[in-house]
């Protein structure tokens, strides 16, 4: 059984303007997502900003509510779950984010800030005990149990990505949800933080869904991907093959974009036009249309269905297999 | 005579050095990347080179900046702004933030032109800056205001206006950071075919290592105030010398390759101010040696072309 089925997610938020703000249209931030995640998988979730990656990963965890589709978690319906019973599932899946100076309370000990998470759960018998866990999530995530009663900006932007993964890890959860934690970080930060959060999932048998606009930390994370463009997946499927093979025009030109450090390495450049459309208006047909290099007219009319070209690989593109 | 040479620059903010010693000279017409994390001084280096920090917090502790060969730090202020925008623009990391909100893109490209060239400050001419920079449509674009273009045009159009003054140089400092990878291509596509056919030299500020492959003749790496090795960028992605370069090249994750293990560099970026002593880098390196922890190194030549501060390279 999947840990995780999403079926037909959509996202729509309201527009509302004028004098008595009424409703003059919707942004369509996720539309018609569907996809499954195993116990200790992790999953990419790559686009670009404005793709609706990052409404998509908070709709999976109801911190935005969706407008259709269903979130089944572990055999449960918990689109319609009430609030009170939601707060109890909430333990088993749990959010990091992407910036680490506005995630953490700057007037909250280290301490406070996770042992929070295991009071609201009751998830320690005594005060003691709740010391003790502290220290040993701190230490689990590479920081010292004498950090636990210091302040957020006493410490550096990994340090404070390391608590807020010490914080989601408090509950003992089933899945995380990654939003971006790396792209706030510098460089040679960044990979303390990616090989911290593969230690962790190795060792706790975790579930990702690691949200993230990089490509290549991506692949280096997830053996599976989702490529967003404008509120859909595009593609999907085992990373290693999008990234040696990519099907849809507009995962090639991700890809190609990608700067890259090996200069041998260098493919032929795709340089996209344009920009992303305003999910507003959407185009009528393929999404990617007005920027394809390949586009065809029935592109702009139709709407691509899936193509699975091989199992679990596939691609939402009139011309796939074509090229 | 290079167009800029920096010699030995020193800035301190306060009590606390930040650019310690820069050396670094671009040629007419060259591409040179300064790369580097955050807090490094890549950022104060690329100000300093108009002089467009504020004096205090900044002072200007030491070393020259010579510009076509004058040095910019003993400039009168007339001189200075002759200089700035006519023979060295910028480009910033936000276009959002660097535009004038209230001002029509059309009128604050005018602004750059009536300063510099008086002559050509006219509608004509704006549009074909625009056009310059591949913003479609530039007749009806001249009357938007920056919030009405995305990321990428707002950028499009900061760099029309940098280019308005015609300069030899142009500073980009981190140009592409605040923008998505497709668009992120996209500006740098379009600063290398402007350089072709205006052949002007770049100065590029980033802490993108990627970056570099694509667009550098030269590179400089900083850490902590200094530039620690300065190589032609091929060379020095293929082959660098100095341990943090080497370290930084290896902490990125590749597509394309195995599944390794990141090799992460330990502990973090000492701020200005907590410089360690001897090499600044000797406390995070994994081949120091005792003495490291003592003898500052110098920026030494290392093969032809090559400087690096370690004497432990080969």
């Amino acid at each position: 059984m999947p840990l995780l089925e999403i079926q037909n997610l959509q996202v729509h938020f309201p527009v509302n303007q004028g004098v008595f703000a009424q409703k003059r249209g919707s942004v369509r931030a996720v539309e018609d997502v569907s996809f499954t995640l195993e116990p200790g998988e992790a999953l990419g979730l790559v686009g670009e900003s404005g793709c609706g990656k990052t409404t998509l990963g908070r709709a999976i965890l109801r911190l935005i509510e969706p407008t259709a589709g269903r979130i089944v978690f572990n055999g449960e319906d918990i689109t319609q779950l009430p609030a009170n019973s939601l707060r109890a599932r909430r333990r088993e899946f749990q959010m990091i984010f992407q910036d680490p100076y506005s995630s953490l309370d700057p007037r909250m000990t280290l301490g406070d800030a996770i042992g929070e998470a295991l009071d609201i759960h009751r998830l320690v018998p005594s005060v003691p005990a709740r010391t003790v866990r502290i220290s040993q999530l701190l230490q689990s995530v590479g920081l010292e149990p004498a950090h636990a009663r210091r302040y957020p900006h006493e410490f550096s932007g990994g340090q404070r990505q390391r608590v807020g993964i010490a914080r989601a890890l408090a509950v003992e959860p089933k899945l995380i949800v990654c939003d971006e934690p790396v792209s706030a970080l510098d460089v040679s930060i960044q990979a303390q933080v990616i090989n911290l959060l593969q230690d962790l999932q190795r060792e706790r048998g975790l579930a990702y869904l690691f949200i993230s606009h990089d490509l290549a930390v991506v692949e280096h994370l997830c053996r599976r991907v989702l490529v967003m463009y404008l509120g859909r997946v595009v593609e999907a499927g085992e990373t290693r093959e999008i990234c040696r093979a990519p099907h849809h025009p507009y995962t090639q030109a991700l890809l190609s974009a990608v700067p890259g450090v090996d200069c041998d390495l260098k493919r032929r450049r795709i340089v996209l036009k344009g920009d992303v459309p305003s999910p507003i208006h959407p185009p009528d047909g393929c999404p990617f249309h007005p920027r394809c290099p390949i586009a065809e007219a029935r592109c702009r009319t139709e709407r691509p269905e899936r193509v699975e070209t091989s199992p679990g690989r596939w691609t939402a593109c009139h011309l796939v297999g074509r090229q | 005579m290079p167009l800029l040479e920096i010699r030995g620059l020193q800035v301190d903010f306060g009590s606390t050095r930040v650019v310690d010693g820069v050396s670094l000279t671009v040629e007419e017409g060259e591409t040179v990347c300064l790369v580097g994390e955050s807090g490094c001084g890549k950022s104060v280096t690329a100000l300093s080179i108009a002089r467009l920090l504020g004096t205090p917090p900044a002072r200007y502790a030491g070393g020259e900046i010579l510009l076509q060969g004058r040095d910019v730090l003993r400039m009168s202020s007339v001189e200075l702004r002759n200089m700035r925008g006519g023979v060295v623009s910028y480009v910033f990391q936000e276009p959002g933030a660097s535009l004038n909100p209230v001002m029509r893109i059309g009128a604050q490209i005018r602004e750059m032109l009536t300063v510099h060239r008086p002559t050509w400050a006219n509608e004509n001419e704006i549009i074909r800056l625009l056009k310059l920079v591949g913003i479609p449509a530039p007749e009806s674009r001249i009357r938007d205001y920056p919030h009405q273009l995305s990321g990428g045009m707002q950028q499009r159009a900061m760099i029309a206006m940098a280019l308005a003054s015609e300069p030899r140089l142009l500073v980009a400092d981190e140009p592409t950071t605040a923008l998505d990878v497709t668009i992120q291509a996209q500006i740098i596509e379009l600063l290398r075919e402007l350089q072709q056919q205006l052949g002007m030299a770049i100065l590029l500020i980033t802490h993108n290592l990627g970056i570099v492959g694509d667009i550098a003749d030269r590179v400089a790496v900083m850490y902590a105030g200094q530039i620690v090795e300065e190589a032609p960028a091929d060379t020095l992605l293929d082959q660098p010398l100095h341990p943090y370069t080497q370290a930084l090249i290896r902490s990125v994750p590749h597509i394309g390759r195995e599944r390794q293990r990141l090799e992460s560099i330990p502990g973090a970026v000492p701020a200005p101010g907590s410089w360690p002593t001897g090499c600044r880098f000797e406390p995070r390196c994994p081949i120091a040696h005792t003495e490291c922890a003592s003898n500052s190194p110098n920026l030494a030549a290392a093969k032809p072309d090559r400087r690096v501060r370690c004497p432990f390279w080969e």
